[in-house]
């Protein structure tokens, strides 16, 4: 088990310095001139220079790196932001609790949808069911996120009135200068964003779900407990679904571990300032801190729900537990 | 009365190429107690056959038609409930993959207590005591703490035990068993074939001995089916088979065992592959294959006839008397010769 998690640890790092140099190395081939952007146009030569000399972009590119390496090894910051020098670690900290809500309340809806109906069409393959399924997963795998929040945002939101068109509300109140607070318009406003999510996502995981639990419906074991007298129901939930969840677990870790790192298309349509929407403005105004600290945070977020999902596996699965 | 007795059983798989005739017709019998030896090639129906009278075809795929009595209660066409009933009570069943065969996720104790609550109203600690103790008759060492064990800590030998303890934790009166050794390596083979007889003789059962081995079947089976090409070519008891095997196909069987005393010697082989049963050849499903051959052999499939040694021998073949004494006379010369050579 340490051998394992100092093996994965070794992993993580070298994730790390892959994704932060890659980060840099674009940053450098894009022609691109943050300093004019955070000085303003009218800006003097001198007055821009000085900018240029607090922000290190006087320096090589690999200088550049250095210092932001050692700026988080040594003081533990992922650095401040060109444009108004906030701290990126706390612009994450503010962003990834909105990414978060949309990712964890979307999977919630999604997966509550797609388990149980994957079962029954593997169940029941061929049937009017699974072929009213199939075309349903067609179009939710062929719809793009952008299209299908805009459909949900003009009809439920504007023409029927039934949801807010977008924005966000915090789930904890007290923040200062909060138009809305609280649970109930926290979970109003994330209402079309979830099933934004749920929509493009269910689509997937109905297929998954749906080839697995037929895939394990045919091992040799399930047929044993048929022959064992088992019923249809038992056979079900004792031998078929924990063998068949294994790939889902798979899927769904990698699949948060990514969103968590910014769902850029749901969160600009809804205008949620989660960390995709950061994401996307900072580009617009090459504030490498900001990328490379979101960047940073979502390699974080894959590595942890990789290990998250290494360990699940090992309480699912006996054969791969470390003893 | 017979404690199985099959009559004409057909099944038939629908398939997206076409109708697929698995079993044509197969009927015989098992008294209790008796062991019946079904020898085929793989896709000869041997193991459909057993998989439609314990109900275990899927109904949306295939058709079953003909007539199966377990103590005189028809099978075929009775309801889930009762099927479930019999499957694991009445009838035992081992498959041919021992590593396939058990769930991985769940410990070997919970599987063989699950086959106990499933046809027993008994608490869990008396299904552990019955697992406990079937474990040790199947010959598992420290049985009350391997019990506790997953599959994957098990060898291919020992999830067999484990395979042959569950068909049996309730006593039934059948005891299907599917290549139970084919997929063992020979040392561990013979240990569950001697560990069944074994079994056989406490629990008073009769055993349905599936297998391409002639070698098991001579060790183990009182009555012998000879399957080809979804139907019964040759019925007998063991002895009258090896004494006198009365066609082709079940010469080419014999002929193709290997025997230790005789080196160098080819085996001989049986020519060709076995019929698509998608398309069967029409007339005798052997034709194809066989070297003595007739015109009549593609048109017209010889009827199940009784042999001259008696009203239990039955055979498929057109050959006539003369002609398949001489040949069998023949081939026995030649492999007498051998292993005298």
């Amino acid at each position: 088990m340490t051998q394992f998690l100092i093996r994965r640890l070794f992993w993580a790092v070298f994730l790390f310095f892959v994704a932060t140099i890659i980060t840099y190395l674009i940053f450098w081939v894009i022609p691109t001139n943050p300093a004019q952007l955070a000085a303003g146009h009218a800006a003097s030569p001198e007055f821009l220079a000085s900018i240029k000399h607090r922000l290190h972009l006087d320096k090589p590119i690999w200088f550049q790196y250095y210092y932001f390496v050692e700026n988080l090894v040594v003081h533990g910051s992922l650095g401040q932001s060109f444009i108004n020098r906030e701290s990126v670690d706390r612009i994450i900290g503010k962003d990834a609790p909105v990414t978060a809500s949309l990712v964890f309340g979307g999977a919630v809806l999604w997966l509550s949808l797609s388990i149980p109906i994957g079962i029954l069409s593997a169940l029941r393959p061929r049937s009017i069911l699974d072929r009213i399924t199939m075309t349903g997963v067609l179009i939710g795998i062929s719809a793009h996120p952008v299209w299908i929040g805009l459909i949900l945002s003009f009809l439920l939101g504007y023409k029927l009135h039934l949801t807010p068109i977008a924005g966000y509300c915090n789930f904890f109140p007290g923040a200062p200068g909060a138009q809305c607070e609280g649970p109930v318009q926290w979970a109003y406003h994330l209402i079309l964003p979830w099933v934004t999510f749920m929509i493009l996502f269910a689509a997937l995981y109905v297929r998954l779900v749906r080839a697995s639990v037929m895939e394990t419906m045919s091992e040799d074991y399930v047929r044993t407990a048929r022959a064992k007298g088992a019923s249809q129901r038992r056979v079900m939930v004792q031998h078929v679904l924990r063998n068949s969840l294994l790939p889902v677990v798979t899927i769904l870790g990698m699949d948060l571990g990514l969103a968590l790192g910014g769902a850029i298309f749901t969160e600009t349509i809804f205008n949620l300032p989660g960390l995709g929407h950061e994401v996307i403005q900072a580009y617009g105004a090459n504030d490498l801190p900001v990328i490379t600290g979101v960047v940073v945070f979502s390699t974080v977020c894959v590595i942890v729900f990789n290990l998250i999902v290494d360990v699940t596996y090992g309480f699912l699965d006996p054969r791969i537990r470390p003893s | 009365m017979a404690l199985l007795e099959v009559n004409d059983l057909h099944t038939t798989f629908r398939t997206d190429d076409g109708l697929v005739q698995a079993v044509s017709g197969v009927s015989f019998s098992l008294d209790e107690g008796r062991t019946l030896g079904v020898v085929g090639e793989s896709g000869s129906g041997k193991s459909v056959t057993f998989l439609t009278l314990m109900g275990l075809v899927d109904p949306r795929q295939a058709q079953v038609r003909g007539s199966v009595l377990l103590r005189g209660e028809e099978m075929l066409g009775a309801s889930q409930s009762r099927l479930r009933d019999v499957r694991g009570k009445q009838i035992g069943m081992v498959f041919q993959d021992p590593m396939t065969s058990l769930n991985p996720v769940k410990r070997i104790g919970w599987q063989l207590e699950e086959a106990v609550l499933i046809h027993h109203d008994v608490t869990r600690k008396e299904a552990r005591r019955r697992s406990i103790q079937i474990l040790k008759e199947v010959e598992i060492p420290k049985a009350e703490e391997r019990i506790d064990d997953y599959p994957h800590q098990f060898s291919g030998g020992m999830r067999q035990r484990v395979m042959i303890a569950m068909a049996l934790i309730n006593n039934p009166d059948v005891l299907i068993a599917d290549e139970p050794t084919t997929a063992l390596d020979v040392t561990t083979q013979a240990q569950i074939l001697r560990l069944m007889e074994r079994l056989q003789a406490e629990h008073q059962m009769a055993i349905v001995m599936i297998t391409h081995d002639l070698g098991v079947v001579a060790e183990l089976a009182d009555d012998v089916i000879v399957m080809y090409g979804g139907r019964v070519v040759e019925q007998s008891d063991v002895t009258g088979l090896f004494a006198k095997p009365e066609m082709p196909y079940t010469w080419g069987l014999l002929g193709s065992l290997p025997r230790l005393n005789v080196q160098g010697a080819r085996l001989e082989q049986i020519p060709g592959q076995p019929p698509s049963l998608l398309h069967p050849p029409t007339g005798c499903p052997f034709n194809p294959r066989c070297e003595f051959v007739m015109n009549i052999c593609r048109q017209e499939l010889p009827p199940l006839e009784a042999s001259a040694a008696g009203a239990d021998h039955l055979f498929r073949c057109h050959l006539d008397a003369a002609a398949r004494t001489e040949i069998w006379q023949q081939k026995q010369a030649a492999m007498m010769s051998e292993d005298a050579a």
